[in-house]
C-alpha cells in the first residue's frame, strides 16, 4: 500500500513542475513589459524601471528566474498582490475557507440527492422513475449554471422572497472569523438568527454549484448499480432468501460505490470552474470571485499564485482519491 | 469505419458503406432521445443558416420606443417583438436568432482545433512510444490538472478578451481529451493482424497511420466530438457571460445573460431566454451524443 502511495507521488513531480512552469511563464507570455504593466498607467522613470527590473530579477536569465521562483514557492512565497499588497499566499488562505465550505455543501448535496437517485433508476430500470431521474440528470448535465442561478434569484430572492440575493451572511450580524466557515462561525458566536442568515445564503449558490455534479454522480451511480446487480453473488444473495433491502444496501451497493466514490473525487475540478461562476453570480466572497476580480485589476501576481495553487489543490485531491480507491478496491490492494 | 472491421465481424452481414450506414441508423433510431437531439439540433443549423431570412428584426437595431418590451402573451406585451426586447430595445428573439450563428460557430471551430491537434498529437504518441510519448502525455496532464473553465479565462487574459482567443483557450482545454482517446485506440489498434499484414506489404509511416489506422479509431472520437461540442458552447457561454468571451453588442447568447445580469428581478425575459436557447441547444446536442456512443461502441450496445 505504501508503496503504490509513493508510486502516485513519484508521478506527481512531473507534473508539479509542469504546473509551476506554466504558472511561472503566465506572466512572461502576457503581452507588454512585466514592470510596465505593475507600474500602471501612471507612467515610470528610467532609474526606476531598472531598480525594479533588478529587484524583480527580470535581468536575470529566464532559467535563473525559474529557479528563484521554484525556490520561492517551495518556501512558500508566491509574491505580493499588486491591488492589496499583501502576500498572495496569505490572501488565497484568507478567502479560501469560503469556497471550500460551499464546496462542501454542494457536493453534499450532491452526494445526498444524486446517490438515492441512481440507485432509484437502477432498480426502476427502463421504467418511468428510471426515466425520470435520466432525464432530469442530463438537463442537470447540460444546465449553464450561471442562468441556472439567475433563475433560481428571480424565483426565490426576487418573487418570493424568501433568500437573500448575495453574500455569506447577513450585515446585521458581525462576529470574528474563527474557523472561516460562516455555518461554524456563526454558531459559535452565539447571536440569534445568525446561523439562519448564514444557511438562508448559503442554499442558492450550493444548489447552483451542485448541480452538474449531482447529475453526474446520479449517472454513475446507475451504470455502477446496473453492472453490480446482474453479478452472481448479487443473484445468489437473492435466492438465499434475503431482504430486498439487505441485498441491495448490503451487496450491491457496497461495490458499486467504489466507481462512484471516484466520481466524487474527480468532481473537484469542476466544482473550482463552477465556483468561479457561482461566486460570481452570488457575490460569494472566495477564491472563484477573487480571480476573476484579478483578472479584471491585472492583479497578475495573485492570478498566477491563485493558478498554482487551485492546480495544487486539484493534484492533491485526485491523488487523495487514488489512494482512498485502492483501500477500497481489494482489486487493487491485493496485487500490490 | 473502414473494410477492415468489416472484415473481422463475420461473413453474414452486409458489407459496403450503405450497409453500414443503415446498420448504424437501425441502433441510433431505437434512441428515441437522440433522435429528437438530432433533430433539434439540425432545426438550429437551419436557423443559423437562415438567420436572417427568419428573424423579424436585425440583431443591433435598437427601437428606442419599445424598452425592456415584455414577451408579446403576456400584458403590456407587443406583437412586434414576441419574447419582448432587452434595455436598449433590441428583439431578443432576433437576437437570439442570430445568435444561433455563434454557438455553432463556436463549436465547430473548438472541436475542428481540438480535434486536429488530439488526433496528430495522439497518433505521435502511440506510433512513437518512447519519451516523445512521455512528454506529450505528461503535458496533457499538466493541462489536465487545471480547472478546464480556470485555464480558459488565464488563457484569454494572456490573449485579450475576444470571442477568437476565447475559442483558442477553449480548444487548448479541450485537446488533451482527444489526444488521450487517440493514443489508446492507436496502442490498441497497432497489434492487431491487419497493421502486422499492411507493414508486410510494405506500407509504412504517414500512410500507415493514417489511412490503416485511423479510420479504425473513430468511433471514440466521433462520440467525444458530438459531446465537446456541447462543452464548446457552454465554455463560451460562460466565457461571455464573465465578460471575457464576445464582446457586447455581439449576440451571443452568454454575452446577452452577461448585458442581462442588471435587469434580473425588473425584467425575467431578458435572462431567461438566451439560458434557455444554450440548455436547449447543449441538451439536444448531449441527447444526440449519448445515442451516438450507444450505436458506435460496441461494448455498450444494448443487448
Amino acid at each position: 500500500m505504501l508503496r503504490l502511495i509513493l508510486n502516485k507521488i513519484g508521478l506527481l513531480i512531473p507534473t508539479f513542475i509542469g504546473v509551476t512552469i506554466i504558472s511561472f511563464l503566465f506572466i512572461r507570455l502576457l503581452p507588454g513589459d512585466p514592470v510596465l504593466l505593475l507600474a500602471g498607467e501612471r507612467g515610470i522613470t528610467g532609474d526606476r524601471y531598472a531598480d525594479l527590473m533588478h529587484q524583480f530579477g527580470f535581468d536575470q536569465p529566464l532559467w535563473r528566474q525559474y529557479l528563484d521562483y521554484l525556490v520561492g514557492i517551495l518556501h512558500g512565497d508566491l509574491g505580493t498582490s499588486i491591488s492589496t499588497r499583501r502576500p498572495v499566499i496569505s490572501e488565497f488562505f484568507t478567502l479560501f475557507p469560503a469556497t471550500m465550505e460551499l464546496s462542501l455543501c454542494a457536493i453534499f448535496f450532491a452526494v445526498v440527492v444524486g446517490l438515492p437517485a441512481g440507485v432509484i433508476a437502477a432498480l426502476y430500470r427502463g421504467k418511468t422513475p428510471d426515466h425520470a431521474v435520466m432525464t432530469t440528470a442530463l438537463v442537470g448535465y447540460s444546465m449553464p449554471i450561471f442562468w441556472w442561478g439567475l433563475l433560481l434569484i428571480i424565483l426565490f430572492s426576487g418573487i418570493l422572497g424568501w433568500t437573500p440575493v448575495s453574500g455569506r451572511i447577513s450585515l446585521l450580524y458581525y462576529f470574528p472569523s474563527v474557523t472561516g466557515f460562516m455555518l461554524i462561525d456563526s454558531l459559535l458566536s452565539g447571536q440569534a438568527g445568525a446561523f439562519e442568515s448564514a444557511v438562508s445564503h448559503l442554499i442558492l449558490p450550493t444548489i447552483v454549484l451542485g448541480t452538474i455534479p449531482l447529475a453526474v454522480i446520479a449517472r454513475q451511480t446507475r451504470s455502477a448499480m446496473l453492472e453490480v446487480l446482474d453479478e452472481d453473488y448479487v443473484r445468489t444473495a437473492r435466492a438465499k432468501g434475503l431482504a430486498p433491502f439487505r441485498v441491495i444496501g448490503l451487496h450491491a451497493l457496497r461495490n458499486a460505490l467504489i466507481p462512484v466514490i471516484t466520481t466524487i473525487g474527480l468532481q473537484i475540478g469542476v466544482l473550482f470552474a463552477g465556483a468561479i461562476l457561482t461566486e460570481t453570480i452570488f457575490s460569494w466572497p472566495g477564491i472563484g470571485k477573487w480571480m476573476i476580480d484579478s483578472i479584471f485589476r491585472r492583479d497578475y501576481p495573485a492570478v498566477q499564485g491563485g493558478l498554482l495553487l487551485i492546480a495544487i489543490i486539484v493534484m492533491l485531491v485526485n491523488l487523495l482519491v487514488d489512494v482512498t480507491y485502492g483501500l477500497i478496491n481489494p482489486k487493487i490492494r491485493h496485487t500490490r | 469505419m473502414s473494410e477492415t472491421t468489416l472484415a473481422s465481424s463475420g461473413p453474414t452481414r452486409a458489407t459496403g458503406r450503405l450497409a453500414l450506414l443503415k446498420e448504424f441508423w437501425q441502433y441510433f433510431a431505437t434512441n428515441r432521445g437522440a433522435v429528437a437531439g438530432l433533430f433539434f439540433f439540425v432545426a438550429i443549423i437551419l436557423i443559423a443558416l437562415f438567420a436572417n431570412v427568419i428573424a423579424p428584426h436585425t440583431a443591433t437595431d435598437q427601437y428606442r420606443d419599445a424598452l425592456l418590451v415584455p414577451p408579446a402573451w403576456t400584458s403590456g406585451g407587443d406583437a412586434r417583438f414576441l419574447l419582448g426586447t432587452d434595455a436598449v430595445g433590441r428583439d431578443i428573439l432576433s437576437r437570439l436568432i442570430y445568435g444561433s450563428r455563434y454557438s455553432l460557430f463556436i463549436g465547430c471551430v473548438v472541436v475542428s482545433i481540438a480535434l486536429v491537434v488530439g488526433i496528430c498529437l495522439g497518433l505521435l504518441a502511440g506510433a512513437m512510444r518512447g519519451w516523445v510519448d512521455t512528454i506529450i502525455m505528461r503535458v496533457m496532464d499538466i493541462i489536465l490538472s487545471f480547472p478546464s473553465l480556470l485555464l480558459a479565462l488565464v488563457l484569454v487574459a494572456i490573449l485579450g478578451p475576444s470571442l477568437t482567443n476565447a475559442m483558442i483557450a477553449i480548444a487548448i482545454v479541450q485537446q488533451p481529451h482527444y489526444v488521450r482517446l487517440t493514443r489508446a485506440a492507436v496502442m490498441s489498434e497497432m497489434s492487431r493482424d491487419y497493421v502486422t499484414a499492411a507493414r508486410v506489404a510494405g506500407v509504412k509511416g504517414m500512410r500507415l497511420m493514417l489511412v490503416t489506422v485511423l479510420p479504425n479509431c473513430m468511433a471514440p472520437l466521433i462520440v467525444q466530438a458530438a459531446l465537446s461540442f456541447s462543452t464548446a458552447i457552454l465554455d463560451a457561454a460562460a466565457l461571455g457571460f464573465l465578460g471575457v468571451g464576445a464582446q457586447p453588442p455581439t449576440p451571443e447568447w452568454g454575452t446577452m445573460l452577461a448585458e442581462a445580469r442588471e435587469f434580473i428581478l425588473r425584467a425575467w425575459w431578458v435572462v431567461t431566454f438566451p439560458g434557455l436557447a444554450i440548455l436547449f441547444t447543449v441538451l439536444a446536442i448531449n441527447l444526440f451524443g449519448d445515442g451516438l456512443r450507444d450505436a458506435l461502441d460496441p461494448k455498450l450496445k444494448r443487448s
